[in-house]
């Protein structure tokens, strides 16, 4: 892992130092809320329906032990004792007063971490694959990339003041764990035929209210070249991106304006103006590759007698490894899933204890390494197989072994009206209901992969376009209404939903999307996921069934 | 008169300003004047020809690509923040530095407050009307507050990386 200097170190002490005196002013009534607003913004403190909110950046969803410790104890000591991890692989704290805020950005920084840009129109919280450097998959280990544009971006002198949100994926490997095409910018790394190193570039991805999937501006670019090549697209979108109405602000939108070739056009010519100046030299690439070194992996036989006598006599151990445990690169190593979408609990909430939990097996058994991912679950990527039966007894122990990765109980859903200010409808109750449908593990286990997503408003931070089924939230007359829509996907075979039909009320969410999941195993062909059946049929057979007591 | 801090040779100082900045609509005064982009393209030459400075202040979605070979006769070029959040005039600041090498004042004008200081010197402006009141004391703090930057800019400021190989 990335271990900050002197230098991080530093920079990060002047932060804090910065925003300790913007809130003593606030307090001091020196600062207006409209004046504080941008300054506790650029440091992931929003004033929601009940509280401050609290949002921590967790650099490419990677953590030590000791940070998530510290996070459980931040969780027990400032807020109500747990925290609630997020699509952008950030932590949130709900319950923040904000004469604690500095103190807790003291706390944050004495283990390295903190909350620069975790809101703002800036560059945010950059994420990555979730399995870089223990999947076989990788043809290079994403986190050097993402942790150098981590310090290129922070307090970037021109691209501070964007005209919105910014945010960028990169990924290694073609089965794509970031939804890199729902990214401003999408990057995947690829190797040319000669060997070289380079990036794909997708940029103008989104979803909100106007969904994008995001095309490539450029199939191959130099991998020494990013750093130029990203100051070209931010300075387009600095200078032509909208600014006049904040939901056309997003560069989805200029990108869609101009079209991907004359986008693509205009960042070609601004990168020959810029010439390489902006490039990482190779000597500092190096150092932080350094870095993420492979870790120390021990010589183990393929299989363990162990591991394999757990799941012969532990029917409920056998299936957690059916769902959750992941081929590692190294034989006798195993990448383990910890789902924080326990039925009936809310998507990606974890108590201080559970955390607590993790840090311990991620110390004992993990190589100090534990990763959260965009999907709301935390992942150890480097436990041996001969560990895995006791990992999963202590995950177990903790509530933390739900055995539905991809499952159908495995929902992404945003904080909705239960917390945030702008929601129309509640979104957790919702995912609950759905998870209590599916509590039959061996019916979850039949409908196999199925990526629920739903979001409380049209800003879509449950990620509801890109869901197999997307559920969104609507405002009726003062009502919570539902529209669903189907065949949505974030991965690499990213696509938008399509609308099944007329909203239906909360209470008849969770039977439509059993009704659903009906007609996909009735209608389904050998090997078909959820999202290849529905790509196969349309959407005819599902409206059918679900509007059928309508008709 | 507004407050006016200039920076040079690395100090924060109030100066005095010997432009007059001019709107549109009005007729132009004796004197080293600020002019619009229109304006100065319309009467740029004859005010030049009488011997006087003269700057040019753009709007933040005016490029500065439009004054590339008016430069070198340029004083000052003065960018305006419409919004403090409005980011487009640190482009513009620095590409007039770097591509265009323009060594006149550039000047910070509208909303200018001190939390956008140290962007605004890392971009090449070396003068400040801030909005917020702030002395050259506050804003030299503010322009100061980080020990390290992880980008080379236009300040010259010795970026993270290469410090780290000293």
């Amino acid at each position: 892992m990335y271990r900050y200097d002197a230098i991080d170190r530093e920079f990060l002490a002047d932060r804090t130092a910065e925003f300790r005196g913007q809130v003593a002013r606030r307090l001091a009534g020196e600062l207006t809320e409209d004046q504080f607003k941008p300054l506790r913004l650029r440091n992931g403190l929003y004033l929601q329906l009940h509280a401050y909110m609290l949002r921590i950046a967790i650099p490419y969803g990677s953590l030590n032990p000791t940070q998530l410790r510290k996070l459980a104890w931040i969780g027990r000591t400032y807020d109500k004792g747990y925290g609630h991890f997020t699509t952008r692989t950030n932590l949130q704290f709900h319950w923040i007063k904000l004469a604690d805020a500095p103190d807790i950005m003291d706390h944050l920084a004495s283990v390295d971490m903190h909350a620069i840009q975790t809101s703002g129109n800036c560059v945010r919280n950059v994420t990555a694959d979730p399995y870089a450097g223990a999947t076989a998959e990788e043809i290079d280990d994403p986190r050097v990339w993402a942790e150098a544009m981590r310090q290129w971006s922070s307090v970037h002198p021109e691209f501070s003041w964007l005209p919105r949100k910014f945010k960028i994926a990169v990924t290694a490997a073609p089965k794509d764990r970031t939804a890199a095409k729902t990214h401003d910018i999408g990057l995947v790394l690829k190797r040319a035929r000669d060997g070289a190193l380079g990036f794909e570039v997708m940029v103008g991805g989104g979803l909100g209210r106007m969904p994008y999937i995001a095309p490539t501006i450029r199939e191959f670019l130099p991998a020494n070249r990013l750093f130029s090549y990203l100051e070209a697209i931010l300075r387009v979108y600095n200078r032509h991106g909208r600014r006049d109405n904040i939901h056309k602000a997003r560069i989805k939108v200029l990108v869609a304006a101009l079209g991907r070739e004359e986008f693509a056009r205009q960042v070609e010519a601004e990168w020959e103006k810029i010439g390489n100046g902006p490039d990482l030299p190779d000597t500092e690439l190096a150092r932080i590759r350094g870095a993420f070194a492979p870790k120390r992996f021990e010589t183990l036989p393929v299989r363990s007698e162990a591991f394999d006598a757990a799941k012969a006599a532990n029917p409920a151990f056998a299936r957690f490894v059916r769902n959750n445990l992941k081929p590692h690169k190294v034989p006798g190593y195993g990448i383990v899933e910890i789902s924080l979408k326990a039925i009936g609990q809310t998507p990606g909430d974890a108590s201080s204890e559970q955390m607590e939990v993790v840090a311990d097996l991620g110390e004992r058994f993990g190589q100090d390494d534990i990763r959260v991912t965009h999907e709301q679950n935390l992942v150890l990527p480097h436990v041996k197989l001969d560990d895995v039966p006791a990992v999963w007894a202590a995950l177990d122990a903790a509530g933390l072994a739900t055995p539905n990765m991809n499952l159908v109980s495995d929902i992404i859903a945003c904080p909705g009206l239960d917390y945030c200010a702008l929601a129309n409808a509640r979104a957790i109750p919702v995912a609950q209901h759905i998870a209590e449908k599916f509590r039959d593990q061996d019916r979850a286990e039949r409908v196999g992969e199925l990526k629920i997503k739903i979001s409380g408003c049209i800003n879509a931070c449950g990620h509801h376009h890109v869901g197999h089924i997307g559920i969104l939230g609507v405002d009726k007359k003062g009502e919570e209404f539902y529209q669903l829509t189907l065949g949505g996907s974030g991965a690499e075979d990213a696509a938008v939903g399509t609308i099944l039909g007329p909203a239906l009320p909360y209470d008849r969410v969770a039977d439509a999307v059993d009704t659903l999941v009906d007609v996909y195993l009735r209608e389904r062909r050998d090997g078909e996921r959820f999202l290849d059946t529905f790509r196969r049929t349309g959407v005819a057979p599902f409206k059918e069934a679900v509007y059928a007591d309508a008709h | 008169m507004p407050t006016r801090i200039r920076l040079v040779d690395g100090r924060y100082g109030l100066a005095e300003d010997p432009f007059t900045t001019v709107t549109d609509d009005w007729a132009i005064p004796q004197g080293d004047v600020i002019i619009s982009l229109t304006r100065f393209q319309a009467e740029g030459d004859r005010l030049l020809s009488e011997g006087r400075k003269v700057g040019v202040r753009l709007e933040a979605d005016e490029e500065v690509e439009a004054l590339a070979y008016d430069l070198p006769r340029i004083a000052v070029v003065a960018l305006n923040f419409p919004k403090f959040g409005d980011g487009r005039a640190y482009t513009n600041a620095r590409l007039v530095r770097e591509r265009y090498g323009f060594r006149g004042e550039v000047r910070a004008v509208g909303d200018v407050l001190r939390e956008q200081a140290g962007f605004m010197v890392r971009c090449g402006f070396d003068a400040f009307e801030p909005a917020d009141g702030s002395s050259p004391a506050i804003w030299e703090a503010a322009a100061r507050r980080f020990r390290h930057v992880y980008q080379r800019a236009v300040d010259g400021r010795t970026p993270a990386f290469v410090e780290r190989g000293e």
